[in-house]
């Protein structure tokens, strides 16, 4: 069997039912295996497109996401994609072809050193050095890439090896031995934090994309439902626990809500559960949660105390460790009475600091109240993706997740660009599902083409522009922190997205008013096939709340 | 946008002030790795990452041909280190690490010094190497080499016996270690 057909063996073995990809001279090989293999493959039209693509995939599903590209160019245009899917766990196996094994090292035509580009930016990778190798490494890359903590890895397979005769037989089991994920969580350090959480008087409990990961929503809703905790969770989070609800304090961070951020200033005890305390939630981390004593469950021990030194560490799966420490718990026996006046402190921070924005008093759109109508239309029903930027914390901020996997977005890295394919991906995994991407008139340019894909493909998405003309979050740092000297933020009205959308043979709907915004995105939204919403909103909004950079939490300001 | 994300400008002193303290303390990490391609770029990569300078780095076979093992000294704050060695963990091709205690290690290096001896110096130079337990590997009219084994200190204090006569050049190996006792290192 030609190493390539083994390759799509492999790949069916592992249960994929779609990769999105583009070919060229070094994955020829691959690409002829694709004619016969019965592999959906998803042409699109650049590879970082069909990386976030994999990884919307992946999110949306839980499966591992595929995404392939050529060498050299091909191969380089997948670091994005590969670097945001490292920053936010994202199982996916990128497949990329390289020049034959007697060009490697002589700046051969097309060749790019992607394992070298990559190292940093993969949990593992693996250049075949022999034919027959292929079928190992490719279990090996999905093993990776789905247990432990998630992430992606490249595979990179010169054309010569690709093309090798080999003896084909399924690989069964798949050995690393330097490879060993823990994912029980060590009963006695359970037991201690189920103790402290009984003695807590002000705990919080601080979810993050680790929940998401483990599959670990449910088991979340029943140990914070086991007493009253209070809940946030991080932007990767969002879905881990069912918001709207009566212990939901909302996302916390740089934009999170002040309930949630000033909790975790105050709080006496925060139990994080595959969170890393990134800058973004901690603010100045010398004045981070002072009063706080931390339990912190993550499956990467690398994530402990990184940032935050942890009281009681534990290293596990989010779902393990959660059904034990619920069990755990609940054999303590606390007084949910204790938590009486922590939660009335709550209580006063909520009501007196709700999120909010001065709707207009004309028919100016602004743009948070396109996300709640988005909210309002779809009853809450659909994955929602965005890029970065403003939209997406306005996303965050006002459109609920009562469900996991219903929110992709660019967490760690803040990829623009990631928007459109990720609900491309998603959409390709989720048929029957409404698939929305929330995006800005910046963000949206950056992956545009796949407006095409989406064509062809009759990828139905409804993408919603927030158009303010402006790089807005860039603007907005600007006027807060600049003294308002505005520098090459301002992006006009060009496209005009409406032509476009229909130039790419999908549908372009304008919404410019208020009334008309309801309606406008019901039609967007009963409109077959891809469609591109130019909303135009309110051009100088600014996201508020806000952690000012290099700020404490409780200093939050608007 | 990375902080500080204001305009106020920085100085150098407190740029430099908010880099990683250093602790005296030095580190010898022992590393047994899968011997594929790849992995020495790999550990390299992830202690520049942290902003490590690795002091020293040997590698080398073990008994098993699919292993090798990587010794390297590092000068790091407590902290960091940790944070480093269970980056390191992480590595798939990464078998096991080993952050050796000074106390109970036994740590090696060897060194090849090149010293210019003419006439007289010439019998001062074997006194002190024969004083270091040192080997003469080459000798000619003008220059001989000495070979040297032993702790990273001794080979420090004949490097200042020697510099005298005239150093022309020097080699070393960088350290290789193993822990005391039964248990393996």
């Amino acid at each position: 069997m030609r190493a390539v057909d083994a390759v799509m063996e492999c790949l069916k073995a592992e249960g994929v039912d779609v990769v999105f990809g583009y070919p060229g001279g070094a994955n020829l090989p691959t690409y002829d295996a694709f004619v016969d293999a019965g592999i959906h493959h998803v042409l699109v039209r650049h590879e970082a497109g069909g990386g976030h693509a994999a990884a919307g995939y992946a999110k949306a599903t839980g499966k591992v996401g595929v995404a392939l590209g050529t060498s050299g160019p091909g191969a380089t245009n997948l670091v994005t994609p590969i670097m945001d899917a490292m920053m936010d766990s994202v199982p996916v196996v990128f497949l990329t072809g390289q020049v034959r094994t007697e060009l490697l090292g002589t700046d051969g035509f097309q060749e790019a050193d992607i394992l070298g580009i990559t190292m940093p930016a993969v949990k593992h990778s693996w250049m075949i050095q022999h034919p027959l190798e292929i079928p190992r490494v490719i279990h090996e890359a999905f093993h990776v890439a789905r247990t432990g903590r998630p992430g992606p890895v490249v595979v990179d397979i010169p054309m010569d090896l690709s093309r090798a005769d080999i003896p084909y037989e399924p690989v069964t089991d798949v050995r690393l031995p330097g490879y060993q994920p823990t994912t029980e969580g060590n009963v006695k350090q359970i037991r201690q934090a189920a103790k402290a959480l009984a003695a807590a008087r002000r705990p919080v409990i601080y979810a993050g994309g680790g929940v998401i990961s483990a599959g670990a929503a449910e088991e979340l809703t029943e140990f914070a439902t086991s007493d009253r905790f209070p809940v946030t969770c991080t932007l990767n989070g969002l879905g881990g626990f069912p918001a709207p609800h009566e212990q939901w304090l909302g996302m916390l961070g740089m934009h999170g809500t002040r309930a949630a951020n000033y909790a975790m200033d105050e709080a006496d005890l925060i139990c994080a559960i595959g969170a890393r305390f990134d800058d973004r939630i901690t603010g100045k981390l010398s004045e981070f949660a002072p009063r706080a004593k931390f339990i912190h469950i993550d499956i990467d021990p690398a994530e402990i105390s990184k940032n935050v030194p942890a009281h009681i560490p534990i290293v596990g799966d989010a779902k393990n460790v959660l059904t034990k420490l619920v069990n755990e718990y609940r054999a303590v026996g606390a007084d949910p009475a204790r938590l009486e006046e922590w939660w009335q402190r709550i209580h006063e921070w909520q009501e007196r600091h709700p999120l909010r924005y001065d709707d207009s008093e004309d028919g100016e759109i602004k743009p948070q109240r396109v996300v709640e109508a988005l909210y309002e239309v779809t009853g809450g029903d659909a994955i929602v993706s965005t890029d970065v930027g403003q939209h997406q914390m306005w996303a965050a901020q006002y459109f609920h997740f009562d469900k996991p996997r219903k929110w992709l977005t660019s967490g760690g890295l803040g990829t623009m660009g990631f928007g459109l394919p990720a609900a491309m991906g998603a959409q390709v995994g989720c048929k029957d599902e409404t698939v929305i991407c929330i995006t800005g008139d910046g963000s949206v340019q950056m992956n545009m083409q796949e407006m095409a894909t989406c064509a062809q493909e009759g990828i139905p998405i409804k993408v919603f522009i927030l158009n303010n003309g402006y790089l807005g979050m860039v603007r907005q740092w600007q006027q807060l922190f600049w003294d308002r000297r505005y520098s090459h933020v301002d992006m006009g009205q060009y496209p005009d997205f409406v032509k476009l959308a229909e130039a790419y043979g999908g549908s372009g709907i304008r919404i410019e008013s208020k009334d008309k915004l309801i309606d406008g995105i019901r039609q967007a939204l009963d409109t077959p096939g891809p469609v591109l919403v130019d909303v135009r909103v309110t051009r100088e909004e600014n996201v508020y709340p806000m952690i000012a950079p290099g700020a404490a939490a409780r200093d939050m300001v608007g | 946008m990375g902080e500080p994300g204001t305009k106020e400008l920085l100085s150098l002193e407190e740029l430099e002030a908010s880099g990683m303290a250093r602790s005296g303390r030095k580190h010898v990490l022992s590393i047994l790795v899968e011997n594929k391609p790849g992995v020495l770029t790999r550990i390299a990569g992830l202690f520049a990452r942290r902003g490590f300078n690795i002091d020293t780095l040997t590698v080398g076979p073990t008994d098993d041909e699919h292993i090798s093992r990587v010794t390297l000294t590092v000068d790091g704050a407590l902290h960091p280190i940790d944070q480093v060695t269970k980056q390191l963990h992480k590595l798939v091709n990464v078998l096991k690490i080993r952050d050796l205690e000074p106390d109970d290690t036994v740590a090696r290096e060897l060194a090849l010094f090149k010293i210019a001896v003419d006439g007289p110096q010439r019998a001062e130079v074997l006194q002190i190497c024969e004083i270091f337990r040192g080997n003469v590997v080459d000798v000619t009219r003008r220059a001989i080499i000495i070979e040297i084994t032993g702790s990273t200190d001794k080979i420090e204090a004949f490097e200042g016996m020697v510099r005298p006569f005239g150093l022309i050049e020097m080699m070393r190996t960088g350290e290789i270690a193993i822990s005391r006792g039964r248990s393996e290192t």
